[in-house]
């Protein structure tokens, strides 16, 4: 799917540009797409060699193994094919807790942590396995308690209560993550027989 | 509702603090070099999601820098007002998903117009609180461990996005009034 609206997105610009009689615009945007995405990359450098050094020492101390004993129960039902005392076990845990609270930064990190100690449990390294896919339905639905973005660009642009919007939010984002997690489940059986057939 | 701001500005300092002060005394981690050994994964980590990036972002910069994206959104205009969605928010509903500064822009647009404590305003503020850049999550989290099929995930991350797109603006026309 991803293959089919990466070409439809670049189709359609390109024929946008043509129908305007402005071709250049499709170079012009490739450059700046490209040149944007470096700079995010750079800008991720800072914070994946910080995050991941606290991180080590947090691994190094047992912290994380006792913050996936802590939650095992609800790990153990999104993440069955798990052994539950696998290291990924508590960087999946730090990364929802860190998405909880709406620390972007630091949830990046953990969440590629958790992706790496994934990879080592996974059958086939350039294929997805279905614990990703649901760690990636957790992060892409945005699960937060506190939408600390948002809450200081309404303060920004001086809001009377910046921080009503939590309660409307932490809704809205239980729902979204709610449908994150019965479709991953719906898919991933519907993925596990189509294998077994 | 001020503290819950206090809690996540404290949250960061708080781990910078427990982190090393734990691991120091009560399991004697030589922190320093622990800290050396784990951030050294950082740069590598880095560079490999260069790439996967660069595709996705050029392609996301052809959509919207050509107008293709304006063209979508005026395609489904009709069918929004039929069911009375906002169409002032539906630009998010399309940028949201693909990219993360340019959602962000909007929303401060849309602040700008009708200000922050309007129904727009309060509606955009769930929308973009409640949902997360799908594609990026993507390709940074598959593209640094070198995952190149996704299988089901990209369709999973765009329906629960529109979930909450539909539930923020029912949730927030119930608590707010339109």
């Amino acid at each position: 799917m991803v293959n089919h609206i990466w070409l439809w997105m670049i189709l359609s610009g390109v024929v946008a540009a043509v129908v305007q009689g402005r071709v250049d615009l499709v170079t012009q945007a490739a450059l700046t797409g490209a040149k944007e995405a470096v700079a995010v990359c750079i800008g991720l450098i800072s914070i994946l060699v910080f995050w991941m050094g606290m991180m080590r020492i947090a691994q190094d101390a047992g912290l994380l193994e006792k913050l996936a004993r802590l939650l095992r129960p609800a790990v153990r039902f999104l993440f069955p094919s798990v052994p539950p005392d696998h290291p990924a076990m508590g960087y999946i845990l730090s990364n929802i807790s860190a998405n909880m609270f709406g620390l972007g930064n630091a949830a990046t990190p953990m969440g590629i942590k958790a992706m790496e100690e994934l990879q080592k449990l996974n059958p086939d390294p350039k294929t997805a396995s279905p614990a990703m896919c649901t760690l990636l339905a957790l992060n892409t639905s945005g699960f937060t308690l506190i939408p600390t973005t948002i809450i200081g660009l309404r303060m920004k642009y001086g809001s009377a209560d910046p921080a009503e919007i939590i309660g409307s939010t932490l809704l809205a984002t239980m729902i979204s993550s709610l449908v994150a997690i019965l479709l991953d489940r719906w898919f991933r059986s519907r993925y596990f027989r189509s294998r077994a057939e | 509702m001020e503290w819950i701001n206090w809690i996540s500005k404290l949250m960061i300092p708080a781990l910078i603090v427990f982190i090393p002060l734990y691991a120091a005394y009560l399991r004697t981690v030589p922190v320093y070099e622990s800290f050396g050994e784990g951030s050294e994964e950082g740069f590598p980590t880095a560079v490999q999601i260069i790439p996967h990036l660069v595709g996705m972002m050029v392609a996301v910069s052809i959509f919207r820098e050509t107008g293709a994206m304006q063209f979508y959104l005026k395609l489904f205009q009709p069918l929004l007002s039929l069911i009375h969605f906002p169409e002032e928010s539906f630009p998010l509903a399309l940028l949201r998903p693909i990219s993360g500064a340019g959602s962000l822009a909007f929303v401060e647009s849309i602040f700008r117009a009708h200000g922050p404590d309007s129904y727009l305003g309060r509606l955009v503020s769930t929308m973009q609180g409640s949902t997360d850049t799908t594609l990026y999550v993507l390709t940074v989290y598959f593209g640094a461990v070198g995952i190149r099929r996704s299988l089901y995930a990209v369709k999973v991350g765009l329906l629960a996005d529109m979930a909450g797109f539909v539930a923020s603006w029912l949730i927030v026309t119930m608590v707010f009034g339109s």
